[in-house]
């Protein structure tokens, strides 16, 4: 009610506790444990299919395509939180004045993000990316592909085919420098604010907010294309790069709305009620209705055309015993789970509800790029096993000490906003 | 003709002495008929200490009829009744049906939900509405009493407490 007095706490900061820290950490080193053990069980494992094939298979493949399902997943989770707040800039939102900054913290990943990514895609090269081979190019040679031919010019331009893949890196270099520019622009002009006060600051923000949706509208399809969709060389499809941003969209709102109820639990946030987490709430459940839609649409096409170059994705995946089960597991976390669980309000409106889907939305959108990495490096050699596991724990507690370290660095509230009394007030 | 219905109402300007004043009506113990206003008040139905609509489970039903009766149509159609076989697939092809399936679902949810509440709003095209004041629609928020139900308050101190509460004037209406 307009006439209430708000008296909170707007100068709170997040005290990252020695416990907090100490427990992530631990989780961190099972992570490491697990993923050791994975790996010393795969170098001792058989090499099955060592014999016979061009491509002999090799277990550092699988720890590679890990590497690459863990660095493309959290650099989605990353930049939707960045895109989530310059949303609410574009749309002029002044409910979730609240919780910008938690928005705004997980940006803190993107410079790991960056530098693990560009890092690994020289390591992992000919490992995961089937077009870096050079002998694909060659007329003469005897591995020569005329599809991928046609497609080089994609990776390599304006260098000859086959030799360093120059445009793909500058792609790999120029998106994760503007993510980040577009992230520190943001981030400083709203800890500005917070000094400084006023409308200005709210307007130059919006500007950027912009200038950055219509960048990452662009960078998040390409990026989708170049760093998942070309691990099947030969195949394409046109919602990819939709179906990529869906989920980590998904996945990121799970994660804000994780963190946002994890900082209500620990007693910061006063001003946030059980409205805004609601419409945290119908963020999940809408946009988890809407991957589900992309990736039907993706599917449906595909298998109601029966093209043979284009449900060959889809064989590998639901023909695999490998891989089969974990296309119900994706659809059932991500689809049926939210779409039954957050329909009604109350769901919505309680942690708790949120706080289990949330994590269990997380985990499926981690199978979703599991299930675009693995089947087209790995083929029947790879599976979830101690080595996915630990890898994920690694990846998921250091982009939760770098959340958290962020979020202590500064006030959790832009004080300064000029939407934050409406923010109080949201009722809904 | 003998008029049953008798209402006394409390005219008010401004939502925030509404909202107080319904907080405050309702713990003298008066029982509210009615609150109307030209545009949706934030909190009124909590003040009012309304129940939460049940027209979600309407929804959430006729939607479920939907997906059944899609689902037992296309599979009666493509299986039972007339086999096709269509691009190479089953006649049961489960995938093709579901764009089907989810366009009956959403369209009884909806017709289903607008129904519902037609019926349980009284707002059927014969039906006659109380209309308490004309000013509802324009500028004014009216508490509607019923005088029935406050029997044992009358209606002089149920004006007065109306008064108290900042209504602008108090009248009378009854219907048939």
């Amino acid at each position: 009610m307009a006439h209430s007095t708000t008296n909170y706490n707007l100068d709170q900061k997040f005290e990252f506790t020695a416990a907090l820290k100490k427990s992530i950490m631990t989780v961190l080193v099972i992570g490491a444990v697990v993923l050791a053990i994975g790996i010393i069980t795969a170098m001792m494992g058989g090499h099955d299919h060592a014999e016979g094939g061009d491509h002999a298979y090799h277990w550092y493949q699988r720890l590679f395509a890990n590497i690459w399902i863990n660095n493309v997943y959290f650099t989605g989770i990353a930049i939707i939180g960045v895109f989530f707040f310059a949303i609410q800039y574009a749309a002029q939102a002044g409910w979730s004045a609240g919780i910008l900054r938690v928005m705004l913290s997980f940006g803190y990943w993107l410079p790991f993000a960056a530098g693990l990514m560009i890092v690994s895609f020289f390591v992992v090269n000919h490992d995961i990316f089937h077009w870096t081979h050079s002998d694909l190019f060659d007329p003469n040679d005897s591995h020569y592909d005329k599809i991928i031919d046609g497609k080089g010019g994609y990776f390599y331009w304006p260098m000859e085919k086959g030799s360093f893949p120059i445009f793909f890196v500058i792609r790999l270099v120029v998106f994760f420098g503007f993510w980040v520019f577009f992230f520190n622009k943001l981030k400083n002009l709203s800890y500005e604010e917070d000094i400084h006060g006023g409308t200005d600051y709210w307007k130059k923000i919006r500007t950027w907010s912009a200038l950055f949706l219509i960048f990452f509208a662009v960078s998040s399809s390409i990026s989708a294309w170049d760093w998942v969709m070309s691990i099947d060389t030969h195949w394409f499809s046109t919602m990819f790069g939709w179906y990529v941003f869906a989920s980590w969209f998904v996945a990121g709102l799970s994660a804000i709305t994780l963190v946002v109820v994890f900082l209500k639990d620990k007693g910061y946030l006063e001003m946030v009620n059980e409205n805004h987490i609601h419409d945290m709430g119908k963020f999940v459940f809408a946009f988890s209705i809407f991957w589900t839609y992309i990736w039907f649409s993706q599917f449906l096409l595909i298998y109601y055309a029966n093209i043979p170059e284009e449900s060959v994705y889809f064989v590998e995946r639901l023909e695999s015993d490998v891989y089969s089960p974990f296309i119900f597991v994706n659809l059932v976390l991500n689809f049926f789970l939210p779409f039954l669980v957050l329909m009604t309000r109350d769901a919505k409106r309680h942690a708790i509800f949120l706080k289990v889907v949330c994590s269990l939305i997380i985990l499926g959108h981690w199978f979703d790029f599991f299930l675009m990495v693995q089947p087209g490096t790995l083929g029947q050699n790879g599976g979830f096993g101690l080595m996915e596991i630990g890898m994920l724990l690694v990846y998921a507690s250091a982009v939760t000490l770098v959340v958290m370290g962020a979020l202590a660095k500064k006030p959790l509230v832009a004080k300064n906003h000029p939407m934050l009394e409406e923010s109080y007030h949201h009722h809904i | 003709m003998e008029r049953d219905k008798n209402f006394i109402l409390g005219v008010f300007d401004d939502e925030d002495v509404l909202l107080d004043a319904v907080t405050r009506i309702r713990k003298s113990g008066v029982k509210i008929h009615e609150v109307y206003s030209p545009f949706p008040v934030h909190g009124l139905d909590e003040v009012l200490g309304y129940k939460r609509s049940r027209l979600p489970i309407a929804a959430f039903l006729f939607g479920l009829l939907g997906t059944t009766l899609a689902l037992t149509m296309q599979f009666y159609m493509m299986k039972i009744d007339w086999p096709m076989i269509i691009g190479g697939k089953d006649h049961a092809a489960f995938p093709a049906f579901i764009p089907v399936t989810f366009e009956l679902t959403v369209l009884l949810a909806a017709f289903g939900m607008v129904g519902v509440f037609m019926v349980s709003s009284n707002l059927k095209p014969w039906g006659q509405a109380r209309i308490f004041d004309n000013r509802i629609t324009d500028d004014k928020h009216v508490m509607a009493i019923d005088l029935a139900t406050n029997a044992g308050l009358g209606e002089e101190r149920l004006a007065e407490v109306l008064k108290d509460s900042g209504a602008t004037e108090v009248n009378k209406k009854s219907f048939e």
